[in-house]
């Protein structure tokens, strides 16, 4: 009996040991690089990119946000995007290209006194639908926008 | 010290400032090629960019190499009042960074 009271503490001791050994390995890269969410950053479709960093891809049509961009952008390397957010709280906005290799393009995490208000340009591939994610309150609101891209720039 | 990449210029009206910012930075995704060796260029983004007004921060961005050359940044907070101080640093994937301060109008 106490043979086996031997084996099973040295398997448990095993175990934990890998496991602490996991956790250090899988948090040296994030200590390194700060908060960046390398995870859904480096997803490849926009559902795996917002769970990865909002832990649900859960989101609801808002008519609260407003989301500016061009209907088509002549060059994709170069396309203004303005996000506007009148949901009481917003926490977070995040901007999803779709059809891009790695659509997550970008997470703004705001403070208590900003506004629900961003402003900046992306890359983007090709045609494509633009999705503002906003979180509020614990929940994810979104509205989206398709962009047609003419690359060539003859004006579509 | 060489010029700094960052640019701002943050403006107070009533109890809202709006800051715009412009940031130099090549900005690759590590998916184009160079077009005379046809090696991939290296992937150098810009992962973070954080925002402090009189050292509080008002906004952290996280940013993939989606974001454009150059990349411009705006966005607004409540109150600040003229002659505020705005600092706004960056980190890149390959550890450089860069911050400036600037003073509300």
């Amino acid at each position: 009996m106490n043979q086996n009271r031997r084996v099973l503490l040295k398997g448990t001791f095993a175990a934990g040991a890998t496991g602490i050994a996991i956790s250090a390995g899988l948090l040296t890269p994030k200590a390194v690089l700060a908060a960046w969410p390398k995870a859904a950053f480096e997803a490849k479709d926009s559902k795996t990119a917002l769970e990865a960093s909002f832990g649900s891809s859960a989101t609801m049509e808002s008519s609260d946000i407003k989301l500016k961009a061009p209907d088509i952008a002549e060059n994709g390397a170069v396309v203004p995007i303005t996000v506007t957010s009148n949901i009481a709280n917003t926490e977070a906005i995040s901007i999803v290209v779709a059809e891009n290799g790695t659509p997550l393009a970008a997470t703004f995490n705001l403070g208590p006194t900003t506004k629900g208000f961003v402003s900046t340009r992306i890359k983007m591939g090709k045609t494509s639908d633009v999705t503002a994610v906003v979180k509020a309150g614990g929940k994810l609101y979104s509205t989206s926008k398709n962009v047609k891209v003419t690359i060539g720039g003859c004006g579509g | 010290m060489a010029k700094s990449s960052i640019k701002i210029r943050a403006k107070v009206t009533g109890d809202v400032a709006k800051v715009k910012c412009l940031i130099s930075h090549p900005m690759e995704t590590g998916l184009r090629k160079d077009k005379k060796t046809g090696k991939l260029i290296p992937a150098h983004f810009i992962q973070e960019v954080n925002c402090e007004h009189d050292g509080k921060n008002v906004m952290n961005a996280q940013w993939n190499g989606t974001i454009s050359k150059n990349p411009f940044l705006s966005f607004e907070f409540t109150g600040a009042k003229p002659g505020d101080s705005i600092k706004i640093s960056w980190v890149d994937n390959t550890g450089k960074s860069d911050s400036t301060e600037a003073k509300m109008k």
